[in-house]
C-alpha cells in the first residue's frame, strides 16, 4: 500500500522534490505539498483506495506524511470490515 | 457570581467608559485626518486592558474569550478604527497565549505586554503572494552569533509605526518551502520599518496601514515553536474572523441606532402617527438580527471547539469552512446593513456632520470584504468542499 500511496503523492502533492525518494515519516508539508494540492491527494486517495475520509479525519496531521496517510487508511479499511 | 464573571464585567465596563469617553468624541478627527487613535489605545492602555487576555499567573487581566469578543464589539460602536487596532493586538496576543507551549521567552515576553501595555502588529501579507497566508517568500536567514535576520515586503502593515513589537510569519529557513512557515515576534528596536506609499484609503482610516519593507534580526527563542499553519488554523484564522465580525457587528449597532434615533424625532414631530421611514426601520432591524445571529453562532462554535482535547475540531475543514464563512458572510452583510440605514436617514445620514450621519460606518465597513479578500477565501472554501463532507 505504501507505494500506491508514494504513486499518489507523486501525481497530486506536486512536491519540489522526487516523491520516489521520501521517506515514509517525511513531512509533506515541509516537502511543499500546500493545503490546495492536499485536497487533491485526499480525492484522489478517496478515489483509488475506494474510501471516504470522514470529517473527523480531515485534518492537517492525517495527510502529513505517507506513513501517516497509511495509518489513515488502515484504520478506515479496518472499520470498514468489522 | 463568581469572581471571573465580576472580572469579566469590570474589565467590561471599562472598556465601555473608554468607548464613551474617547473612541466616540475622536472617531471623526480619528477618521477625517486618517490618523491614529490613539486616545482610545492610551485608555486601554491605562486600564491594562492591552493584557486582559493574557492569563494572571503571566500578569495579565485573564479574562475570557467572549468578554475580548465584546470588547471588540463594543469598541466598534464608537470607533471602527479603534475597534479594529484592538482586535489586531488581540489576535496576536491570544495566538501567543494559545500556543507558547510553555516556551520560556513568550512567556517572559507576555509577563512584558501586561507589565508595559506593549502593543502588537502584525505583518503576515506578503508581496509576491497573491494574497495568501498560507504562503511566505521571505525567510529566516542564519546570521553571525546564531541570530537571525529576515527581510519582508508587506503591502500592508496596520499601525505599525504605532506598534510596540511585529508578529512576523517567514519561511522556517532559505531553503524551506513557502508554506513551510513560523512566526516570529520582534521589537521595535530589532526592526527598521521602510514604508512604501501613502495611507488615504476610503474607510478605517484611523487603523494607518500602508506598506512597509520590514528588516529584522532576532533571536532564535523569538521564534514561536508550533508552525504557523497549525497557530493559523486552531486560533488565528477564526479568532480574526470572530474579533473582526464582532466590532463589524459593532459599527453596524451604532448606524442602526442612529437610524432608530432619526426616526424617534421624526415621530416626534407627528404624535399620533408613525412615519413612513417607521416601516423601513423594521427592515433594517432583520437585516442586522441576520448579521448578529451569525456573529453570535460563530463565537459560541468557536468557544465550544475550543473547550475540546488537544482542539481537534479546529484542525478539521468543516471547521475551517465554518468560520471562513462566518467572515464572507459577516462582511458582506455589514456593509449592506449600513447602506440601509442610510436609506433610512437620507440626506441626514449622508451628511458628515449630523448627529445622524452614517457615513464613517458605511465606509469603515465596506473595508470587510477587502481584509483577506473574500474571493481568496472563496478559493479556499472551493477546494475544500470538494472533499469535506459534513458541513
Amino acid at each position: 500500500m505504501t507505494e500506491e500511496i508514494r504513486k499518489i503523492v507523486a501525481d497530486h502533492a506536486r512536491l519540489s522534490i522526487d516523491a520516489a525518494g521520501l521517506a515514509a515519516d517525511a513531512d509533506l508539508y515541509q516537502a511543499g505539498m500546500t493545503s490546495h494540492a492536499s485536497v487533491n491527494v485526499m480525492l484522489a486517495l478517496e478515489d483509488h483506495f475506494d474510501v471516504e475520509f470522514p470529517d473527523r479525519m480531515l485534518t492537517r496531521d492525517v495527510f502529513e506524511s505517507i506513513a501517516a496517510i497509511e495509518r489513515a487508511l488502515g484504520e478506515l479499511r479496518g472499520s470498514t470490515v468489522s | 457570581m463568581s469572581v471571573s464573571v465580576d472580572r469579566d464585567q469590570a474589565f467590561l465596563d471599562t472598556v465601555r467608559r473608554v468607548a464613551d469617553e474617547l473612541a466616540g468624541p475622536n472617531a471623526d478627527s480619528v477618521d477625517r485626518e486618517a490618523r491614529f487613535p490613539i486616545e482610545t489605545i492610551e485608555g486601554l492602555r491605562a486600564e491594562g486592558a492591552l493584557s486582559a487576555f493574557i492569563p494572571t499567573e503571566l500578569g495579565g487581566g485573564g479574562v475570557a474569550f467572549e468578554t475580548i469578543a465584546a470588547a471588540c464589539f463594543e469598541l466598534g460602536r464608537r470607533c471602527g478604527a479603534s475597534a479594529m487596532v484592538y482586535a489586531m493586538h488581540q489576535i496576536q496576543v491570544i495566538s501567543i497565549v494559545r500556543h507558547l507551549d510553555d516556551a520560556p521567552w513568550f512567556e517572559e515576553y507576555l509577563r512584558r505586554v501586561a507589565a508595559e501595555q506593549r502593543l502588537i502588529a502584525s505583518v503576515t501579507s506578503e508581496v509576491g503572494t497573491g494574497g495568501d497566508m498560507g504562503r511566505s517568500v521571505a525567510a529566516l536567514t542564519p546570521a553571525a552569533e546564531g541570530r537571525r535576520v529576515f527581510e519582508k515586503q508587506a503591502p500592508t502593515v496596520s499601525y505599525g509605526e504605532h506598534a510596540d513589537d511585529l508578529f512576523v510569519t517567514l519561511r522556517r529557513s532559505p531553503e524551506a518551502e513557502p508554506s513551510d512557515q513560523v512566526i516570529v515576534l520582534a521589537h521595535k528596536e530589532q526592526l527598521e520599518l521602510e514604508q512604501n506609499g501613502t495611507w488615504d484609503p476610503l474607510g478605517m482610516r484611523g487603523t494607518c496601514s500602508p506598506g512597509f519593507l520590514v528588516r529584522g534580526e532576532l533571536l532564535p527563542e523569538q521564534i514561536l515553536a508550533t508552525p504557523f499553519a497549525r497557530v493559523s488554523a486552531e486560533s488565528m484564522s477564526p479568532v480574526s474572523h470572530i474579533l473582526w465580525s464582532h466590532l463589524w457587528l459593532g459599527i453596524v449597532t451604532d448606524a442602526f441606532d442612529r437610524a432608530r434615533a432619526f426616526v424617534r424625532a421624526a415621530a416626534k414631530r407627528s404624535p399620533g402617527e408613525t412615519p413612513p421611514v417607521a416601516l423601513r426601520l423594521s427592515h433594517l432591524m432583520s437585516e442586522l438580527s441576520l448579521l448578529r445571529a451569525e456573529v453570535g453562532s460563530g463565537l459560541r462554535d468557536f468557544v465550544e471547539a475550543s473547550a475540546e482535547p488537544d482542539r481537534e475540531r479546529l484542525t478539521t475543514m468543516a471547521s475551517a469552512l465554518r468560520f471562513n464563512n462566518l467572515k464572507i458572510a459577516t462582511s458582506e452583510q455589514a456593509p449592506r446593513v449600513c447602506q440601509s440605514a442610510l436609506g433610512v436617514c437620507g440626506i441626514v445620514g449622508f451628511k458628515n456632520d449630523t448627529p445622524f450621519s452614517v457615513g464613517r460606518h458605511l465606509r469603515d465597513t465596506m473595508s470587510a470584504c477587502l481584509m483577506i479578500a473574500n474571493e481568496r477565501i472563496h478559493q479556499t472554501n472551493a477546494g475544500l468542499l470538494l472533499i469535506a463532507k459534513d458541513v
